[in-house]
């Protein structure tokens, strides 16, 4: 057997107490621990579709079903209008960041209990479990985000504001995070999270204007409780995606604005929440 | 002397879930009704009942480079002290101060995933563990060898054999070369070829100047790589002193020693159904029990259990096992083949399993009892491995006219002959 290497590690201290109050995110720990996250992101794109038949191809297949599905209803069915773009892309160009959300909030919500045998094991920001289930759902953005370009190019749709696109990602995944922080540590102490995510998510996407123009909510609104639909970060996140892929022009910019504050209010929130929650994760789950 | 961790009034309090609070006055109604969503997210809707500590106002210090051995009972808070020095959980009072990394093997497979390759998870846990990825990189042969595990290392652990899932988990953590390292009885896992590697690593660990805090029930264990030890009973450090005599205080401290050891209804655990263990006891030869047996004269153990229904296949044994746990024999009621023949299936009803250590046999000194019922690889219903301690008492036995004391476990009348053979 090898001797034992003796490496001076960078000498930490560390000081264990009971916590009281509030605790801020600690980012340089985060920073710290950034391998880890890059592991567990990497651990559930590698699980996700382990041991199906179809593997990886569910993430095309899932978005296309449900385009599919979502036209025949609101398009055949319904005849809801699409402000002048093929329903096909109409309704994709949605599902690309209401999918991202939504597999996010799911999975991280689950992530805790999930990961139980490593929280209540070994210490680390337990913040990362659920971020790296929001973190993997990127790459099936990715794969659908193919589609969608091939999509365009068979519509010959040219991207009208492609540099605005990753800003829209960047908030579907923070709202996501928030959301999901929230829904992961309350299910640590009550497991009726569980029975409530797949509610939750479909009411949710029928909130969201996936297969309907969001105009079509706004202009019911009187105009002072407008910003009331533009509460569900998803409305701003979807108009946003429309507008930078296929032009398709936004209702009104405040409302924008409303939905950026609200995801950042749910982000914060689930920051706040989550971290003064953390320290009874162990003990609990 | 600088200091690898310093505990000070440690303690944790947790809160045993109950059944709901009844509100007795409307004011109680009013205030839980205005406080609901304020507790509903503090997660306190569901345990409201009686609070323990399972860690009281503990306090002590190990040395940089020091080998500390922690023992004590089962529920004595042995574990809730490592999971708050690992950071695991948050003390409910006190403090604790640590130099330095900390890695446990109290963590072994956390983050394994059964649909990962055996490499995937060195990774995967790796990280998990602290360990960077260039680190690893560089360890992985050795981790794979000292595991050996290398013909499956591309194989989804779930194929794994529990041996081999253990020795990979194991290799992993024992590669961590943290600067203060936990053990908690990882030695009760694994064959005893890997519990020598096992305690090989270690000793390496404590050799190169490294903190060791080694928790386990296996005394010989803790003699051998320990200098100093704490006991723990019911949450709170009792004793602190070199290790031969910290043995000795909690072996003397923790065990039945009138002779008979009784299991209350609710000392047994569920999982046994439809055994349910009565009584040992250790008796002379006229049938009285008692706690020092003669050396000169045949003991008799006796096993008293019920079995709630029928059982196939069962056997009732016992340890003996000298104080530091090495067992000195294994023995079962249906060792016979005869008699297993004969007891095939016992019905349901009340048990006593009787057996004679024959006069003669052992040596002076304390020894250990345990109990087994099982079920050959079908089931092991019922196990404790300490259930009952008793003395043997060597009046007469050879040799005794030597006042010291004799080594080994046996002391059997056995038959010299001298002869002279020849001049000088």
């Amino acid at each position: 057997m090898s001797s034992v290497v003796t490496k001076s590690a960078p000498s930490t201290k560390v000081l264990i107490r009971p916590q009281r109050g509030m605790v801020g995110l600690n980012f340089r720990e985060l920073w710290n621990f950034r391998e880890l996250i890059v592991f567990l992101t990497w651990r559930d794109i590698l699980v996700r579709y382990k041991q199906t038949l179809l593997g990886g191809a569910w993430a095309i297949l899932q978005p296309l079903l449900q385009m599919l599905l979502l036209n025949l209803l609101f398009g055949e069915v319904a005849g809801l209008p699409t402000g002048g773009v093929p329903r096909p892309l109409f309704t994709f160009a949605a599902l690309l960041p209401w999918n991202l959300f939504s597999n996010a909030v799911s999975d991280a919500s689950r992530s805790l209990v999930a990961n139980r045998n490593m929280i209540t094991k070994v210490y680390f920001p337990r913040i990362i479990v659920p971020l790296a289930n929001v973190l993997s759902g990127v790459l099936d953005f990715a794969v659908a985000f193919l589609i969608l370009a091939g999509m365009m190019i068979y519509y010959k749709f040219a991207p009208a504001n492609l540099l605005l696109l990753p800003v829209y990602v960047f908030i579907t995944l923070l709202t996501a995070l928030g959301v999901g922080l929230w829904l992961a540590a309350l299910n640590v102490h009550y497991r009726d999270v569980k029975y409530i995510i797949p509610f939750l998510t479909q009411f949710w996407m029928l909130a969201s204007p996936i297969a309907y123009e969001a105009s079509s909510i706004f202009e019911r609104l009187p105009e002072q409780w407008q910003w009331l639909y533009a509460l569900n970060p998803l409305v701003g996140v979807v108009e946003g995606f429309r507008q930078a892929l296929l032009g398709v022009p936004v209702y009104s910019e405040d409302m924008l604005w409303v939905s950026l504050a609200s995801a950042s209010v749910m982000l914060v929130s689930g920051l706040m929440y989550f971290r003064s929650m953390e320290r009874t994760f162990a003990d609990v789950v | 002397m600088s200091y690898a961790i310093r505990v000070e009034g440690l303690g944790k309090q947790y809160r045993l879930g109950g059944s709901q609070q009844a509100y007795s006055t409307l004011g109680e109604r009013l205030g839980a009704a205005v406080t609901w969503p304020v507790r509903l997210l503090k997660g306190e809707l569901r345990e409201r009942a009686e609070k323990v500590w399972a860690l009281r106002d503990v306090t002590f210090d190990v040395k940089q480079g020091q080998v500390l051995g922690v023992v004590g009972r089962n529920g004595a808070g042995k574990s809730t002290l490592l999971k708050i020095l690992s950071r695991v959980t948050d003390p409910t009072t006190g403090y604790a101060e640590i130099n330095g990394r900390v890695g446990s093997l109290l963590e072994v497979g956390t983050g394994f995933h059964p649909e990962l390759s055996g490499r995937e998870n060195i990774f995967l846990n790796g990280a998990v563990l602290g360990m960077p990825r260039r680190e690893i990189a560089k360890k992985f042969d050795e981790i794979v060898e000292f595991a050996g595990v290398d013909k499956f290392i591309d194989t989804a652990v779930k194929h794994y054999s529990s041996g081999m899932y253990l020795r990979l988990a194991f290799s992993v953590a024992a590669h961590l070369e943290p600067e203060i390292l936990v053990v908690d009885e990882v030695l009760a896992v694994g064959d005893a070829e890997f519990q020598r590697k096992c305690l090989g690593k270690m000793s390496d660990v404590a050799a190169a100047g490294r903190t060791v805090l080694f928790v386990s029930h296996n005394m010989s264990a803790i003699l051998r790589l320990t200098e100093e030890c704490i006991v723990m009973e019911r949450g709170q450090l009792a004793f602190r002193a070199p290790t031969r005599e910290a043995v000795d205080y909690y072996m003397s401290s923790s065990f039945q020693k009138n002779g008979e050891r009784s299991w209350a209804v609710d000392e047994v655990p569920a999982d046994a159904a439809p055994f349910a263990p009565v009584a040992l006891r250790v008796k002379d030869p006229s049938g009285n029990v008692v706690e020092t047996a003669q050396s000169r004269q045949p003991l008799e153990i006796e096993f008293e259990y019920t079995l709630a229904q029928p059982i196939q296949g069962l056997r009732v044994g016992i340890y003996l096992q000298s104080m530091r746990g090495e067992v000195i024999l294994t023995s079962f009621d249906t060792d016979d083949p005869v008699a297993f023949e004969k007891h095939g299936t016992r019905e349901a009803g009340r048990y006593v399993s009787r057996v004679t250590i024959p006069a003669d046999f052992l040596n002076e000194g304390q020894y250990l009892l345990g109990v087994n019922a099982s079920a050959f690889r079908v089931r092991r219903y019922f196990w404790d491995e300490r259930a009952l301690a008793f003395t043997v008492d060597a009046m007469g036995a050879p040799g005794m006219h030597w006042p010291e004391p004799r080594q080994g476990f046996v002391r059997p009348q056995l038959a010299w002959t001298i002869d002279r053979v020849g001049a000088a």
